[in-house]
């Protein structure tokens, strides 16, 4: 019976909306009081059921709700026979409960579309070979799928046979599709768009890529901030306290009606609703513009911050470098390249690809000894030579003499941009290679956005040369460029900042700065969906797009405001009725009601906003 | 011990929270300090002892309370 009329809640509003219309014509048409009397008496009975069976429900589990002092006023209106007041506050709060319903499905939208593309079935290989449709939930680690066209890949695997090309924007955002084929990986969520391939499963459910990045922004969109927990503390000894209020107010004024408009003005809807309404916006918008938020603690800091380091490499660049000049000082240029491509093979640098690639196919040596001198180079013994591979400190540190020819080739390398990889055999200088990045499209227009919106320090921080950097820096307009950095240099440079009150968020790729991303107030992660980037850091681009950084700092900076802007209508508003309750005439249960219900509507419509919000 | 996440139907007042809160924590074999009640996407995450209390008993709580239950998933932990 409960659950029945709990059910019918919609069509009971209905009913007792049209009860109500039919009162107010009889009296103001026919002047038939009794019509309306009755009408109003029913349309205030009906619609209290739903709202006393949640008040019983509530208080059995000890719980004074809304629904609690709602039924009370409503017994208290209908008692004094104030049938008028009775069934327009019943209804307003269910229509207004209605529409809240609808509004808050809404801002929740774009995170329940992210959710939605989720995977839910799959072709799972049986025992007799054959494949069968199975929910997703029943795939284990080991078991072999068949995805066709169009279908979407049910778990993180590795293709077992065939071959296809496969959109995975849903973990990338990049909607060019890649090629698969035999022992590629691929991606729970993403889409095979031709071919046809078998898998077998590697991670499944919460464990794959798409499953945390769900989780993440599932977790992000109710994640509160302290302001949030104190709200909930305090509603949830507010309620109860307006019960006591107005108790109170009637022992001694002996006035049931001001008692029960207390109970229905004291209502504390769009306090507890304005934050998270603005939180889920936010965040959703977030995740269709492809950058992750983790909540809104991240929002409420990254909206303040004035400082942003950036990592060079991979971030402001685009993280593949090119062999741009050389200068081989010896007779035997095809030896010293052979020895040099093989020690630099040993290293998985950056640095090192580049001139791996670079020099091409050659003869290579047995290497032996590798010793890495960290922020150095390598140090290897090649064919019976000492073969040293690294920036000028390690041949400082080799002992190995630069002449006047060396040295200014050095400084023109570097004037141009370029980082040195020296190499040196048994002591003497061999090789000179200028190594450079591109900087990556766009991103002078965004670090000037970035500006815009009020971040006064722009840092790069390398651990190439100084001259390098400085040149990066100069051409981008950043405030300060800092070379020569090993990861912990950078970590303390962002301590100093933080230490001088600077608020400082930090853009790297989330591999190898993992100390500055955690020290940061908020780390930024440019990942292409990496696990670590998503664990790590605070604020996740992905794609590694860097254009959604002003955007991502644009939308956190618009979604702080608008918690804000909610929090002061929430709070003006119970001032403004309280106040009116007690020092005004035209103030009665209806019109608190209406002015509640609107009040909790606007701090909705006011977050749905964050949805539309674009970057000008 | 298992883990459960119940979906709810969509939650629109922060009242039912605190409901669904207290209602599933008075329940025996419930562990009080994983349950954790989503207001956005409307989901109830918790641990419990399946030797004690079944997954079925939990839902009729919350069903009790007036808020549909959409899908719950058990694992064990």
């Amino acid at each position: 019976m409960q659950r029945f009329i709990l059910s019918k809640k919609n069509q009971i509003t209905l009913i007792s909306a049209i009860l109500i219309i039919i009162a107010f014509a009889s009296k103001l048409g026919f002047e038939n009081t009794n019509i309306f009397i009755w009408s109003l008496a029913i349309a205030s009975l009906l619609g209290v059921l739903p709202i006393a069976i949640q008040a019983y429900q509530a208080l059995k589990v000890k719980v004074v709700s809304i629904d609690v002092l709602v039924t009370i006023a409503v017994v208290g209106a209908f008692l004094i026979k104030n049938f008028e007041e009775a069934a327009i506050v019943t209804f307003l709060f269910l229509f207004g409960a209605y529409l809240e319903q609808r509004t808050l499905n809404k801002t929740r939208s774009a995170i329940k579309e992210l959710t939605e593309l989720a995977p839910e079935s799959a072709l799972k290989q049986m025992g007799n070979g054959e494949f069968e449709e199975v929910e997703v939930d029943e795939v284990d680690i080991g078991d072999i799928l068949l995805v066709r066209t169009g279908a979407k890949v049910p778990v993180d695997g590795t293709v077992l046979t065939g071959e296809g090309h496969i959109n995975e924007a849903s973990i990338t955002g990049e909607a060019i599709p890649v090629g698969k084929k035999k022992g590629s990986q691929v991606y729970a969520g993403t889409i095979l768009e031709n071919g046809t391939i078998q898998i077998v499963a590697d991670r499944v459910g919460e464990d794959t890529t798409f499953g945390k990045i769900i989780e993440l922004v599932e977790e992000a969109q109710d994640s509160k901030s302290e302001a949030e927990r104190f709200i909930d503390r305090f509603s949830k000894y507010y309620t109860p306290a307006v019960l006591v209020l107005a108790i109170i107010v009637w022992i001694f004024s002996q006035n049931i009606e001001l008692a029960i408009t207390i109970l229905v003005l004291g209502c504390p809807g769009a306090l507890v609703i304005g934050v998270p309404v603005s939180n889920v916006a936010g965040i959703g918008n977030g995740a269709r513009h492809g950058v992750l938020l983790k909540g809104s603690e991240v929002i409420h800091d990254f909206s303040k911050v004035d400082s942003i380091v950036f990592d060079k490499t991979g971030t402001l660049t685009i993280g593949n470098p090119k062999v741009a000049d050389k200068e081989i000082y010896a007779e035997n240029q095809h030896e010293v390249l052979g020895y040099l491509a093989s020690v630099e093979k040993e290293s998985d640098h950056p640095l090192a690809k580049a001139v791996v690639e670079y020099i091409g196919d050659t003869k290579l040596y047995t290497v032996e000894n590798t010793d890495v001198v960290k922020g150095g180079g390598i140090v290897a013994h090649v064919d019976g030579h000492r073969v040293a591979v690294g920036n000028v400190f390690l041949m400082e540190q080799e002992n190995v003499h630069l002449n006047e020819k060396a040295r200014a080739d050095i400084a023109k390398f570097e004037e141009n941009g370029n980082s040195l990889v020296l190499t040196a055999i048994d002591g003497e200088l061999k090789a000179l290679m200028g190594i450079r990045d591109q900087i990556r499209l766009g991103v002078k227009e965004d670090l000037q956005k970035l500006k815009k919106l009020g971040v006064k320090n722009l840092v790069v921080l390398s651990g190439d040369n100084q001259g390098t950097v400085d040149l990066v820096a100069r051409e981008l307009g950043l405030t300060e460029a800092h070379g020569h950095m090993l990861p912990e240099d950078k970590s303390a440079y962002i301590g100093k900042l933080q230490a001088k009150g600077q608020i400082v968020a930090f853009v790297g790729d989330g591999v190898n700065d993992s100390p500055s991303l955690a020290l940061a107030q908020i780390g930024i992660a440019m990942g292409s969906g990496t696990d670590v980037a998503i664990e790590t850091s605070d604020v996740v681009l992905m794609n590694s797009d860097f254009s959604r950084l002003p955007h991502a700092l644009g939308l956190t900076k618009a979604t702080a405001n608008n918690m804000l802007q909610n929090i002061i209508i929430a709070v003006g508003v119970v001032l403004v009725l309280l106040a009116s309750v007690f020092f005004s005439e035209w103030m009665n249960m209806s019109i608190g009601m209406l002015v509640h219900e609107a009040s909790i509507l606007v701090v909705i419509l006011n977050g749905m906003r964050l949805l539309r919000y674009k970057l000008r | 011990m298992q883990k459960a996440t119940i979906q709810l139907e969509t939650l629109t007042c922060p009242s039912c929270i605190q409901k669904i809160e207290n209602a599933v924590k008075s329940l025996e074999g419930v562990d009080k300090e994983s349950l954790s009640v989503l207001f956005n996407s409307s989901k109830a995450k918790f641990n419990f002892d399946d030797k004690k209390i079944s997954i079925k008993d939990i839902e009729d709580a919350i069903t009790a309370l007036g808020y549909e239950v959409k899908k719950s998933q058990v694992k064990a932990l």
